[in-house]
């Protein structure tokens, strides 16, 4: 073999076809996302909302199969998180609160704790670690439940009765975890908070008054808001790809198992590279 | 009617249908027979679209379905009810409720007479007062048989059947042939079965379709297959292997 066939063969071809796979993927996940929040915007919120609002007509709501299959899904994704993340923003800003005592009480500047665990978890901490326990829990959850759902045929036997698969599977799902995914990131960051302050009040001394004092003095709106903005991305990234990979399972029980870490995976590198450029973006754009 | 037009279809590198040409007239009983892995289950696929083929045509009443998405698609595909090979019924509903799918989503319904059409289609399959157990609780034949009661629950015009009695014990298959046997007689539904059980395919079938190698090798009634001179043909219906028939 020449060396020019060599490297056409075992490195171009690869190189070629890996690419190409890559744009598929992206292409596939692409379309998908674009069908979901289409299908997203043509539900009708407004009907819904003014349901809501109106406890005679909690009847109808309880009657609307489209909105059934989103609030079953609400319960699944979020209600259910709530312990998980409960536990994992406590620790998470008790930890807070004693690193930066390490740090700061060099400085005796230990009542600044307060400001430090705040701001870190609005801002980042909060968003970013609901999002990965959400990803590990209920995305992994909808991969496998959709790839079952595709090995077994259900998929093909929704559309063969005439229901649009999208629709009937990643729309209420993305609703959902658009809806639940920042409601979970709000009480992280009270939880974080708390954590924080057991720490500070009962094991380091600051006072109870200074240490909350010092927790809302530096707290901007904007600060829970970007934080806010990050879930509602996350929440995308998440269903977009559970539902893609879930909807091109192949290959049994084997191809579930692989399509569910994949998602899991992937969504895990997306949401930590879109935390990074969206922190760059507001630390920059809108400092 | 539906006409199959020249289909071609392969999985990577691997041909499965290699110019199927077959028309299956209204109100008839087509059965396609093959050995397992021929294709079958891919055929019915193409028919409702959940297949595309690679080349070739597949028109139901002068509408290509081979080419029709979205709306057009989900329009055709009511007037079909499917069968799968596995059943393939929704594990998180229960019987009742994959019964009554397609009433819920489709149908104007009210709840009472939806509740009638569940009691009434289960029982067309034999299978009264499951409606509340969920599929993980039946058997392997008893799940099928559910498969069938949702298809029809919608009365399509067209019912298409993958290996309706594979996995069935004998009464519950016997059941199934006489359940086509109606359909066919009483709502002129057009059926088209897929099977390798040739006991099922005498009884239920006007005319009998064999597919091997990607083609249809022959189209017949059951009597011009029984007395067949195709050396292919003969030896699927008289279920003798490769080895014997040498002998
Ligand atoms: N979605 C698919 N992807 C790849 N190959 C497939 C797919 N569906 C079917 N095949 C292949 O097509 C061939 C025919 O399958 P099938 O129609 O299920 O056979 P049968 O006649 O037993 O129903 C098999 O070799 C199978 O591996
Ligand atoms: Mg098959």
């Amino acid at each position: 073999m020449r060396p020019a066939d060599l490297i056409s063969d075992k490195l171009l071809e690869p190189l070629g076809e890996g690419a190409l796979a890559f744009f598929a993927y992206i292409g596939g996940s692409g379309m998908l996302l674009f069908k979901t929040f289409l299908g997203l915007f043509t539900l009708p919120w407004g009907r819904w909302l003014a349901c809501m609002v109106m406890p005679w007509r909690w009847k109808e709501l309880a009657a609307d199969r489209r909105w059934n299959l989103i609030a079953d899904q609400m319960s699944k994704v979020g209600v259910d998180s709530f312990p998980l993340v409960f536990l994992t923003a406590l620790f998470t800003g008790m930890v807070l609160a004693l690193q930066s005592a390490y740090q700061l009480q060099k400085m005796s500047a230990e009542n600044y704790i307060g400001s430090l665990v705040a701001l870190s978890m609005t801002r980042e901490l909060g968003p970013v670690l609901t999002a990965l326990v959400v990803t590990g829990r209920v995305g992994a959850a909808i991969t496998a439940e959709l790839g079952t759902m595709r090995v077994t045929e259900q998929i093909d036997a929704l559309e063969t009765l005439g229901v649009d698969s999208v629709n009937y599977l990643a729309v209420p799902r993305m609703a959902a975890l658009l809806i639940m995914l920042p409601v979970l990131v709000i009480y992280a960051d009270m939880v974080g908070i708390l954590g924080g302050y057991i720490v500070g009040v009962y094991k380091l001394g600051i006072t109870s008054s200074m240490y909350m004092n010092m927790t809302w003095d530096p707290l901007r709106i904007k600060d829970v808001l970007t934080g806010l903005f990050k879930a509602a991305v996350f929440a995308t990234i998440i269903t977009g790809i559970a539902c893609h990979e879930g909807f091109e399972t192949q290959g049994g029980a084997e191809g579930v198992g692989r399509s569910t870490t994949l998602s899991v995976v992937i969504s895990f590198i997306l949401i930590i590279t879109a935390d990074c450029f969206f922190t760059a973006l507001f630390y920059f754009v809108f400092p | 009617m539906i006409e199959l037009i020249n289909l071609y279809k392969e999985f990577g590198k691997h041909p499965v249908l290699r110019g199927v040409n077959l028309t299956i007239r209204d109100g008839e009983t087509m059965v396609i027979i093959g050995r397992s892995g021929c294709g079958k289950s891919v055929l019915l696929k193409h028919m409702i679209g959940l297949m595309k083929p690679d080349e070739g045509q597949v028109i139901v009443d002068g509408e290509e379905v081979s080419r029709a998405s979205g709306e057009t698609l989900r329009r055709l595909r009511l007037k079909f009810g499917m069968l799968f090979q596995g059943a393939a019924l929704f594990d998180s509903l229960t019987v009742g409720e994959n019964v009554a799918f397609s009433l819920r989503e489709h149908t104007p319904m009210e709840e009472p007479e939806i509740q009638a059409r569940i009691v009434e289609c289960l029982g067309y399959v034999g299978l009264s007062g499951i409606e509340h157990l969920k599929p993980a609780e039946l058997s392997g034949g008893m799940r099928k048989r559910v498969g069938l009661a949702r298809a029809l629950a919608i009365k399509p015009r067209v019912i298409l059947y993958d290996e309706p009695t594979t996995g069935v014990d004998p009464i519950g298959a016997d059941a199934i042939n006489r359940l086509i046997l109606r359909l066919h007689d009483r709502l002129k539904v057009t059926g088209v079965v897929v099977t390798h059980d040739m006991v099922s395919a005498t009884k239920i079938a006007d005319r009998i379709a064999m597919l091997h190698e990607g083609r249809i090798l022959q189209v017949g009634t059951v009597e011009e297959i029984r007395s067949t001179s195709n050396p292919v043909v003969r030896q699927f219906i008289l279920g003798v292997s490769e080895n014997e028939e040498g002998k």
